[in-house]
């Protein structure tokens, strides 16, 4: 380690710069490498804010099986993410690696939907966050498996597997808290209600998504509502929990317009490289 | 002169499992594929699950094995497709996992669940994971995760012991 912090240097691109990492060419918007490398962070930014924001519970959850669980989940979406942002970088082609993409970049070119950097608040919230994603997550990787770049299909089909079983556990603890005591519903409709308007950004399309879906590499966001709307319906009927009037949807984390939750999570997760650029052991 | 592939494969055997040391990495199925190229021996891995930490401890221990064995220029070459099936455990290994206490994957009992489906259909009941230590059949899920990302925990109703069941992906 540097034997000075630079913690003088308030912006995250220029410590990139300075470790010689710095995107010093911009891919062109709307080229084709410009939008893949976008939907690729997209789905990258999504399972790292995710995979992060559980990692808060290690050494905190209600019982020791379900503290493992979240961490377990954590480590599932953390390496998804050395998949996806590593293809990201490597379409880019300027060599920067998973771990540039997720320590040297800042909020604004973060492209995660605001559901997943919505804080953990207690443990029916994170995992009601979980279903809705975990609920989207299992077939948005199925389509991906159809993806016309085959590394694209494997690492969806890797990621597949593993993400059944979080759908499969999310939505379990979704209907034994929702049908469960009197304060358990409570908290479980407190959180669907708090989380719902943050759900419907996962299927709305910009015209990078267009692009993308019209070159077959990925599904239209739109296309997997039908899917979704079908076993979150489900679940919640088994879970005796009110699904929330209206769809009003709260957007732009996908295009880099985030919440101020995004930045304290930054701002946790990438202070090591911020204070000792380069770090490595 | 260089050993044959075979004999490589054979020292890979020697390599332990570093969270589950009585099986080996052959018998997990995570080595695709070794080959010469040229005076370069290629290795292909295959990670069990994408964020397993075990990962880069197994590449260090393949390398220090081979080294060991003389072999000077080594490739590892990290493979995701087709991705890991528990399928590919060795029949042995899995009598191995239950002597040290694991319960080995039954087939069907995935997340997908499809096998485990029919038999429930077929005979009304579900398939169930034996206890490793005492063999009652009478055991209960706790939570599909147990103390690694490739196990469930359980407990046996029986015997009261909690154990991990090596599920099924």
């Amino acid at each position: 380690m540097p034997s000075l912090p630079d913690i003088m240097t308030p912006d995250a691109e220029a410590l990139a710069k300075a470790a010689g990492k710095g995107r010093r060419v911009r891919l062109e918007a709307g080229s084709p490498e410009h939008d893949l490398f976008t939907g690729l962070t997209r789905l990258g930014d999504n399972t790292l804010i995710l995979g992060h924001r559980v990692s808060e519970w290690c050494g905190h959850a209600p019982v020791l099986e379900e503290d493992i669980a979240l961490a377990n989940i954590a480590l599932d979406l953390i390496g998804q993410t050395q998949l996806w942002l590593g293809l990201a970088g490597e379409i880019e082609g300027h060599g920067r690696s998973a771990d540039d993409l997720a320590f040297l970049r800042d909020a604004w070119h973060f492209h995660n939907v605001l559901l997943v950097e919505r804080p953990n608040r207690d443990f029916g919230h994170t995992l009601m966050r979980q279903f809705l994603f975990d609920a989207w997550h299992q077939p948005m990787l199925k389509a991906l498996e159809e993806s016309a770049d085959d590394r694209i299909a494997d690492i969806a089909r890797k990621a597949g597997k593993e993400v059944a079983y979080h759908l499969e556990r999310s939505a379990d603890l979704v209907i034994r808290l929702g049908d469960g005591t009197e304060e358990s519903h409570a908290r479980m409709q407190d959180a669907l209600d708090r989380l719902w308007p943050y759900a419907g950004e996962l299927f709305l399309a910009d015209e990078v998504d267009v692009r993308l879906a019209h070159e077959g590499l990925m599904p239209d966001p739109a296309s997997l509502r039908p899917a979704w709307d079908a076993s979150v319906a489900e679940i919640l009927a088994e879970a005796t929990l009110t699904r929330p009037d209206g769809d009003f949807a709260h957007k732009g984390g996908k295009q880099g317009r985030h919440t101020e939750h995004l930045g304290h999570l930054l701002a946790t997760m990438q202070w090591l490289q911020r204070a000792y650029p380069g770090a490595d052991w | 002169m260089q050993p044959d592939t075979e004999t490589v494969w054979r020292w890979l055997d020697e390599v332990p499992d570093p969270e589950i040391p009585v099986i080996s990495i052959t018998e997990l199925g995570i080595i695709r594929d070794v080959e010469w190229q040229d005076d370069t021996l290629v290795v292909t891995v295959t990670p069990t699950y994408s964020g397993c930490p075990a990962t880069s401890v197994i590449n260090l221990e393949i390398e220090r094995k081979l080294r060991e064995r003389g072999i000077e220029k080594i490739v590892l070459k990290r493979q995701i497709s087709p991705p890991w099936s528990t399928d590919w455990i060795a029949e042995a290994a899995k009598e191995k996992l239950r002597a040290y206490g694991i319960a080995p994957p039954i087939e069907g009992t995935g997340a997908a669940g499809v096998v485990a489906g029919r038999v429930r259909r077929l005979t009304g009941e579900a398939l169930t994971v034996p206890c490793p230590r005492c063999g009652s059949p009478d055991t209960q899920l706790v939570s599909q995760f147990g103390s690694t990302p490739c196990k469930a925990a359980y407990q046996c109703r029986d015997c009261l012991e909690p154990f991990d069941y090596f599920k099924c992906i």
